[in-house]
């Protein structure tokens, strides 16, 4: 039982009439593993978690939560779940520690661990100040946190959170981010956000998706290797830059310009160059830019965060839409 | 079903701390207290040839029309509007059962609500005295009647809610279905272009639904069972369309 994924989605396919939500996504995550899951608005994100918790029906395509599928059996697959949506919707007019009591209930935890258990949760999510407190007149971090706690109530091994840190100030995301990496190992978590340092951060995994299809996916580095190329060097540099291939080809045959940027009044302009190479290139450029005709005033290895991967992933998949329709 | 006693103890407490609810329950005791001290001075008057209890139970739709909305257009339009359905049925609970817990909930407050007047004929038999004007049969016939026909109208108020994730249009939805049922069946059975030959399957079948007059059936102590039946496949069928009316909007939303 326990080798199988905790989460196993192949060829799901959800249509909105006729329009196509999400495209033929597969992907597994396996036990104990923090997913970070990536993309533009409307790239089909929530419907996809919508789907997994088998909220709403795939059209077509097969999802199962630890090896039980969730479209013949979506009750037991649900017992697997603690789902967190998008704008973490809550009753107005409950008590933070009632609406636990309540949702613990619903989760079949029994009677006998279900109040020490709430006041494990309360503990973690730092919510025992307001247990009594109706969940109305919460502030936003404080009902967001109220979220999480309900999530993770009933020790589910697979937890998908919605944008768990949207409207979070950075003190609060710290306390999330903490939280969520001490689920691993212990639980699969799926978070979806647009905070992409906070994913970077807590995530083993990225996967993104852009349009209904998965557009990249894998660890941080990985990608960054995978869509940016090896390296990059950014430099600042005076003199013509149509001669500087030929220099540039000597140092490393894979070193290209893939940026150049307008002379500024002392005619040093801004350049990008992208190796495949993975080694540190950085002192022969710099012998070899020393050739007359260049004056060099700045040369750095750039570390592309996961904001570069992400526009760099989604931008890529938009021009291979935009190639089929031109073929089309 | 191993959830409907979680969940309707739950919407019972939701109930319970909504003003909406406080509002339905002044307004019909006030009514209904109006009503029966209006037919007290009657009685005080002149001789009547009707029981007290019957009399009673004439008025019976018009706290009906106003108190089913109130007390079942928050149900599922609130859970829509709101998005807690989205959490609620990510939950091993099943659509049947929230459904059900909801409508349990409401029925339940309307019982109560209908047994507070039980408190009037009380009042009534321990000051006079004279348990004459305690009529048992009608009395009891009435409040089977609410009771019965209250399974139907709480189903259609579900229903409504189902349909919008608006309070207020789920209310008037309810209110005109209520109106609908209870006053256009009267209102078919009175016209005359319904009693032609030709039509009178058609007239049989409304005066089979007559709700006023099987109001005055059970009041006079005559339960049907033909009339038991209707209310409870109403019941079924409203149910039915709730549950379908809550799982067709998941698959378009």
């Amino acid at each position: 039982m326990s080798d199988t994924p905790a989460i196993e989605v192949s060829r799901l396919v959800k249509a909105y009439a006729g329009v196509a939500a999400v495209n033929d996504i597969s992907f597994r995550v396996a036990r104990g593993e923090i997913l970070g899951f990536l993309g533009p608005n409307g790239a089909g994100k929530s419907t996809t978690m919508r789907i997994l918790t088998g909220y709403l029906p795939a059209t077509s395509g097969s999802v199962s939560i630890c090896g039980v599928p969730v479209a013949s059996q979506p009750g037991e697959a649900k017992r697997h779940i603690g789902y967190m949506p998008e704008n973490n919707p809550l009753p107005e007019d409950m008590r933070v520690s009632e609406y636990l009591y309540f949702r613990g209930r619903l989760k079949e935890i029994p009677r006998r661990k279900l109040g020490p258990r709430i006041d494990e949760v309360l503990e973690a999510c730092d919510l025992k100040r307001v247990r009594h407190k109706i969940i109305g007149r919460l502030s936003k971090g404080f009902r967001q946190r109220v979220g999480i706690a309900e999530a993770i109530l009933a020790e589910p091994p697979v937890i998908i959170m919605d944008e768990p840190t949207i409207g979070l100030d950075p003190h609060q995301i710290l306390i999330v981010r903490d939280l969520i990496s001490s689920l691993r190992g212990r639980m699969t978590v799926i978070i979806s956000s647009h905070i992409l340092p906070e994913i970077e951060m807590t995530c083993d995994r990225v996967l993104i998706i852009n349009q209904g299809h998965v557009v990249a996916q894998g660890t941080p580095a990985d990608l960054r290797r995978e869509i940016l190329g090896r390296s990059v060097y950014e430099l600042e540099l005076a003199g013509d830059p149509d001669a500087l291939p030929p220099l540039l080809a000597a140092v490393d045959p894979t070193l290209k310009i893939t940026a150049r940027g307008e002379p500024d009044a002392a005619g040093f302009r801004a350049l990008q160059l992208t190796t495949e190479r993975d080694e540190e290139l950085g002192e022969p450029l710099l012998r070899a830019l020393a050739a007359p005709g260049f004056r060099l005033r700045a040369l750095s290895r750039a570390h592309p965060t996961l904001e570069d991967v992400f526009l760099a992933a989604t931008r890529r998949s938009w021009d291979v839409k935009a190639d089929e329709l031109r073929k089309a | 079903m191993k959830h409907f006693l979680t969940l309707l103890s739950h919407e019972v407490r939701m109930l319970l701390v909504n003003p909406s609810t406080y509002i339905a329950a002044t307004a019909f005791l006030l009514f209904m207290g109006f009503m029966f001290t209006g037919m007290l001075e009657s009685y005080s008057k002149a001789p009547q040839e009707l029981s007290p209890a019957y009399v009673f139970f004439q008025f019976f739709w018009f706290p009906v029309f106003f108190m089913v909305p109130l007390l079942t257009m928050k149900s599922l339009a609130e859970e829509r509007r709101l998005g807690t359905i989205e959490t609620l049925l990510t939950t091993p609970v099943t659509t049947t059962e929230v459904v059900l817990g909801k409508y349990g909930a409401a029925y339940l407050l309307y019982l109560i609500l209908w047994g507070a007047t039980g408190g009037f004929f009380y009042i009534l038999q321990k000051f006079s005295g004279d348990s004459r004007f305690l009529d048992t049969g009608p009395l009891l016939g009435g409040y089977l009647f609410v009771a019965v026909s209250g399974l139907f109208f709480i189903a259609l108020g579900v229903f409504s809610s189902s349909l919008s994730r608006n309070q207020a249009v789920a209310g008037i939805i309810c209110f005109v279905l209520l109106v609908g049922v209870v006053g256009g069946s009267n209102y078919l059975a009175d016209s005359p272009w319904l009693s032609r030959d030709s039509l009178s399957p058609l007239k049989d079948a409304v005066d089979y639904v007559q709700i006023l007059a099987h109001r005055d059936d059970f009041t006079r102590g005559v339960v049907d069972t033909r009339q038991l039946l209707f209310y409870a496949s109403g019941t079924v069928l409203a149910l039915i369309f709730s549950i379908l009316g809550v799982e067709a909007k998941l698959l378009h939303s």
